[in-house]
């Protein structure tokens, strides 16, 4: 059976057998609130839960005893015997319906009219209003329930009978469920005005009058369907206990502490040598790990759970709308913890509606635009690394970017000039803000503007994160990525300044050690602490300065002690934070911090270790926007989120330097290996150009301005490029500092060794070409690559990159590198030069660019394209292992981070003689 | 052990009614030889020393937070509150253990001493003349014999500084 179906039934019966106490006793005490409400809001129950699983039998003949209920919750109607008695004919009706239900997994076929009938009678207080009615048998008790029912069920066909309805058969009035009911549907408006008029006065006479002729079958079937029902319903409530949420809790907690006491346990045994406690200590670890492991999965439940309306939902809003909608749903089966399913699942049905609404085309729309006429709605749900991924995707119209920038200017979220400086992630993004709804008009579905805000707060208060991506015409994709459970988490133990603090282990990447003696070693930029990671360099987070952490003896501490660096990620921004000492990993239980410490947001939680001591858990998230707005300089920027979706689009680390001219100049900080003071006594001549002896090299010394000159005392900062065992160094006047911000280069430079003019932390910057500069210290600074090719031909490099700066960037770089490189702004460009019959040997694209993404371009070319062949390098900021994935599966052979200058080269070269080797 | 506090939960916050009835129970404590009452139904626990774990960046009356049977109950240095001078470090201080709003507050004090009963006739309000930083979280003075006891209102005594802002 349905898993759903069979939790319905359970519940119902539970809330039946309570109905049937409850109802007894408000006859008793017809003037008890509190009890009134509680019967009302059990039928309240079992009519949702009815309409929601589509009964509707069930739920009319649930729908009119709660407005019966319901009149007497508000003192319209006084609470009678007979009412009373009315309410549990209703209940045993339902009683037997669902007997049926559970032995067929569906509603007999027929209605309940005469019953309904009665119920709205009863609900308008014209039911026989006499105290003495022959509702004979006056306490209703459990046991007399039948008696009562048979009786109740005569009175009722005799009124069905008296009334001169146009459908008044006796077959239809027996209200049980096996009786297949001829009963017309239009039935009962007519006789139902007809009795308003008579009802005072019918009802009492014939009650008395024609209890025997149909009370006899109607008790006969009626009887044996509710024994039958009573034998099954234990069958099925065996399987499954109700547990209150708060009893698991508990559970859960003490669960928790016989681990931790468990721990110490076991701690004491080890230090003992030869103990009589240790098999019985062993079994007790064992026991405690299963018992542990138990409780967690009370916890989990299928998301199907989450989505069983969801095809109702859907089916009502095609009607509704004059759609056709398929709904595809993988992975029902997914497990998450239960408080996480609770709330995803408004947002969820959210943007399955919006889907349904905004997303998808009319059928004749989507013949038009040469789509099959039904749209699609997939969701998909799959495990990824401790999160579960949700995908809603539909191939509807996608976002329209126009419309979203309109409705962004109408509403004063961003001028014209500021939506113009903005990538189409970022413009997409808007839809998030609150009151916005780019729906032209507002339907009874969705469009009120409330909505995509509330879904993204209700995620990211679980810790989520929801990315949208769409094209248009195509479809919209959003990804919602939620931890598998909020209780649970694997933290590393890190200790700063004598304080221990845990890690959720999800963003920790990488831990690296670096001392004086370690081939890593922290430097600083004007006090900005970086470390230079694989050819990088990693900006610095130190945990004691961010937490104003005092250590013990006052002092702060070097750079040349020893510390460990947890190379973090938040989103696509990589940071390390710097601690003293790093202990293990903990399967922590997070719980929320004192509501007098939440506006900290330094930390997601607090904890208890295995030793029983506190420890707070650091928020990566928190840590990631207030170091970014000491980066950036930016006041105000508390919303973390804007912070962090600002950061997935063009932004990137620039090192700040002064050279030559007054103006400042800029590098990407990815492309500078280290950075070095160099002692100008030091600097040697050598072939006229000036050499500094480093690390056992010559390492030549490039000024940016030629005619600079270098005196011969005091020292001056050198930017460090490095490639292999080679290295030059870039001579600057002063570093001024490190800012992450989009760079847009907006005046493009005549003079050599400049890329062009960018604003940067608000002033006109230069950005220097550092490839310029590279092939200025050593003519085939490139040469590596230009050897491999060993061809006479140089290979020809396409290019597609939306970005002017990329491919000012990339062109020179490549083209040094021996590369023969056209390049293209979109995909559409490059597929026209695919028509036009120009051949490549290689494509590099970009992922994120307006219209074709590289994905679709990918697709499209290995699809049967002339280049189906050609090898392709894709070139993101996102270089996540799913986007490489996905990179992979359209038929990218590689996939490099932008700006990995190395990587790209290496990967063309790579590529190349991979593509030889195959030829 | 894990179910002593069940009890308190039950029966917490009936305390704050101390003139109408003819006695009232208080737990008291001293503070820098100051001696304070809180109503011994608002009490949970008492503790003896316990380890803290220290808050960074949390407000300067946090004094950290500590693992009770399984329950992070936030310590409050009721001294730092109190405007009083901290206590000296080798002197170990006993904690009460209240709840506000279902969250548990360790109270941080010298030492806690006897629950009395005390009448209302001895109580009285605040005089006029009372530091205006205690007067904020007492509700009135006990004349006891030879000393004066100062009654503690739990709320007001959590509510500090940005309290109200988180919770709104």
């Amino acid at each position: 059976m349905d898993d759903l179906l069979s939790e319905f039934l359970t519940e119902t019966n539970e809330n039946l057998s309570v109905l049937d106490v409850e109802l007894v006793r408000l006859e008793q005490n017809p003037n008890n609130p509190e009890l009134l409400s509680n019967i009302f809001r059990l039928v309240h129950t079992i009519k949702g839960t009815c309409g929601f699983l589509g009964l509707p039998r069930l739920e009319k003949v649930a729908h009119a005893s709660e407005n019966v209920l319901g009149k007497f919750r508000d003192g319209e109607l006084v609470i009678t015997p007979e009412a009373v008695s009315l309410i549990l004919q209703a209940l045993d009706t339902i009683k037997s319906l669902l007997a049926v239900l559970e032995a067929t997994e569906a509603e007999p076929p027929g209605d309940d009219l005469p019953l309904i009938e009665r119920l709205n009678l009863c609900a308008e207080g014209k039911l026989a209003p006499a105290p003495a009615a022959p509702a004979a048998p006056e306490p209703p008790a459990l046991s007399k329930a039948e008696a009562e029912r048979q009786a109740m069920l005569a009175e009722l066909d005799a009124l069905w009978d008296a009334t001169p309805g146009p459908d008044a058969t006796p077959a239809a009035a027996p209200g049980t469920a096996l009786t297949p009911v001829a009963a017309e549907p239009e039935a009962p408006v007519p006789s139902q005005n007809l009795v308003v008029h008579e009802a005072p006065e019918p009802p009492a006479p014939v009650k008395a009058a024609a209890p025997a002729p149909s009370a006899a079958p109607a008790s006969g079937m009626g009887g044996s369907v509710a024994e039958d029902g009573g034998t099954k319903e234990s069958s099925v409530a065996s399987q499954t206990i109700r547990v209150n949420v708060d009893l698991l809790e508990n559970l859960m907690t003490m669960v928790s502490e016989l681990v931790l006491t468990r721990n110490q346990l076991l701690q004491i045994l080890r230090s003992q040598k030869e103990s009589e406690f240790a098999a019985p200590l062993q079994r007790l670890n064992h026991v405690t790990s299963e018992l542990q492991e138990g409780v967690m999965k009370t916890r989990m439940q299928p998301i199907g759970n989450a989505w069983a309306k969801l095809p109702r939902l859907v089916r009502d809003l095609a009607h509704e709308l004059g759609k056709k909608i398929d709904l595809q749903m993988l992975g029902a089966d997914t497990e998450l913890d239960r408080q996480v399913l609770e709330l995803i699942k408004d947002p969820l049905t959210h943007m399955v509606r919006n889907s349904a609404d905004h997303g998808l085309e009319t059928p004749a729309d989507r013949l038009r635009s040469g789509k099959s006429e039904t749209g699609r709605i997939t969701l998909n749900a799959y495990h990824e690394g401790g999160h579960i991924i949700i995908e809603i995707q539909d191939d509807g119209r996608g976002l329209a970017i126009d419309k979203i920038k309109a409705k962004a200017i109408q509403n004063g979220l961003a001028t014209e000039g500021e939506l113009a400086g903005m990538s189409d992630q970022q413009i997409i993004q808007f839809i998030m803000k609150p009151g916005f709804s780019t729906a032209a008009a507002i339907t009874n579905v969705s469009g009120r503007g409330v909505g995509m805000d509330v879904v993204k707060t209700n995620i990211e208060k679980i810790g989520g994160t929801i990315e949208i991506k769409s094209v248009f015409g195509r479809g919209s994709t959003f990804v919602i990525k939620i931890p598998l459970t909020l209780a649970i988490v694997s933290a590393l133990i890190v200790e700063c300044a004598t304080e221990r603090f845990a890690i959720p282990q999800i963003s920790v990447v990488e831990l690296v050690r670096a001392a004086a003696d370690s081939e890593h070693t922290i430097e600083r930029l004007k006090g900005t602490p970086v470390l230079r990671l694989r050819n990088r360099l990693l900006p610095l987070v130190s945990l004691q300065t961010l937490l104003r952490l005092e250590s013990e003896d006052g002092k702060q501490r070097g750079d040349d002690d020893e510390a460990f660096i947890v190379v973090t990620q938040v989103g696509t921004y990589t940071f390390g934070i710097m601690v003293d000492r790093v202990f293990d990993t903990e399967e922590i239980v997070v719980k929320p911090v004192s509501p007098i410490l939440r506006h900290i947001e330094m930390f997601s939680g607090n904890t208890i270790l295995g030793d029983g001591s506190v420890i707070m858990i650091l928020d990566p998230n928190g840590i990631a926007s207030a170091t970014g707005e000491m980066a950036m300089g930016e006041t105000g920027a508390k919303d973390t989120s804007t912070v962090h979706a600002a950061r997935q689009d063009d932004k990137m680390a620039l090192l700040l330097f002064r050279a030559g001219d007054g103006a400042p100049k800029a590098v990407p900080l990815s492309l500078v290996a280290r950075l070095e003071d160099v002692d100008l006594a030091s600097v040697e001549m050598s072939n006229g150009a000036p050499v500094v002896q480093y690390r056992g090299k010559l390492m030549p010394l490039v000024p940016i301005d030629p005619n600079f000159q270098m005196g011969s005392e005091g020292r001056l900062p050198v930017l460090v490029f490095a490639d292999g065992d080679r290295s030059m160094g870039l001579v600057v006047e002063e570093i001024v500092d490190i800012v992450e911000e989009k760079l847009v280069v907006q005046l493009t430079a005549e003079r050599p060794g400049l890329m062009g003019s960018a604003i940067i932390a608000g002033k006109a910057t230069d950005v220097i070409d550092a490839g310029f500069f590279l092939t200025q210290a050593y003519k085939d600074w490139f040469g590596n690559a230009e050897e491999s090719l060993g061809d006479d031909r140089a290979a020809r490099v396409l290019l597609v990159d939306d970005s002017p700066f990329f491919r000012n960037l990339l062109t020179p770089l490549l083209s040094v590198a021996g590369y023969e490189v056209t390049a293209v702004e979109t995909a559409a460009d490059a597929l026209a030069l695919c028509e036009q019959g120009e051949d490549f040997d290689v494509i590099v694209s970009d992922i994120e660019m307006p219209g074709m993404t590289g994905f679709e371009f990918a697709e499209t070319i290995r699809r049967g394209s002339r280049w189906q062949d050609v090898p392709m390098v894709a070139l993101s900021s996102h270089a996540t292992p799913r986007d490489l994935d996905r990179g992979r599966q359209v038929g990218f052979t590689d996939y490099v981070a932008k700006f990995d200058r190395d990587a790209l080269l290496y990967a063309l070269q790579q590529t190349l003689s991979d593509q030889k080797g195959a030829a | 052990m894990s179910n002593a506090n069940l009890p308190a939960t039950t029966r917490k916050g009936k305390g704050d009614d101390l003139v109408t009835v003819g006695s009232q129970d208080y737990v008291t404590m001293t503070i820098a030889d100051h001696l304070f009452g809180i109503p011994v139904l608002q009490v949970q626990d008492v503790l003896g020393h316990q380890r803290i774990t220290r808050i960074p960046l949390a407000p300067p009356e946090v004094a950290g937070a500590l693992n009770l049977r399984g329950r992070i109950v936030t310590a409050i240095d009721v001294r730092q509150r109190l405007h009083l001078p901290s206590r000296a470090k080798d002197k170990p201080g006993m904690s009460i253990v209240v709840d506000l709003r279902g969250e548990l507050y360790s109270l941080m004090v010298d030492s806690v001493g006897e629950v009395l009963s005390l009448s209302a006739q001895d109580y009285e309000r605040n005089p006029a003349t009372l530091d205006p930083r205690w007067r904020e979280v007492s509700t009135g003075i006990y004349r006891l014999n030879g000393q004066l006891m100062v009654v503690l209102d739990v709320p007001r005594l959590l509510n500090f500084a940005n309290l109200e802002a988180a919770l709104g």
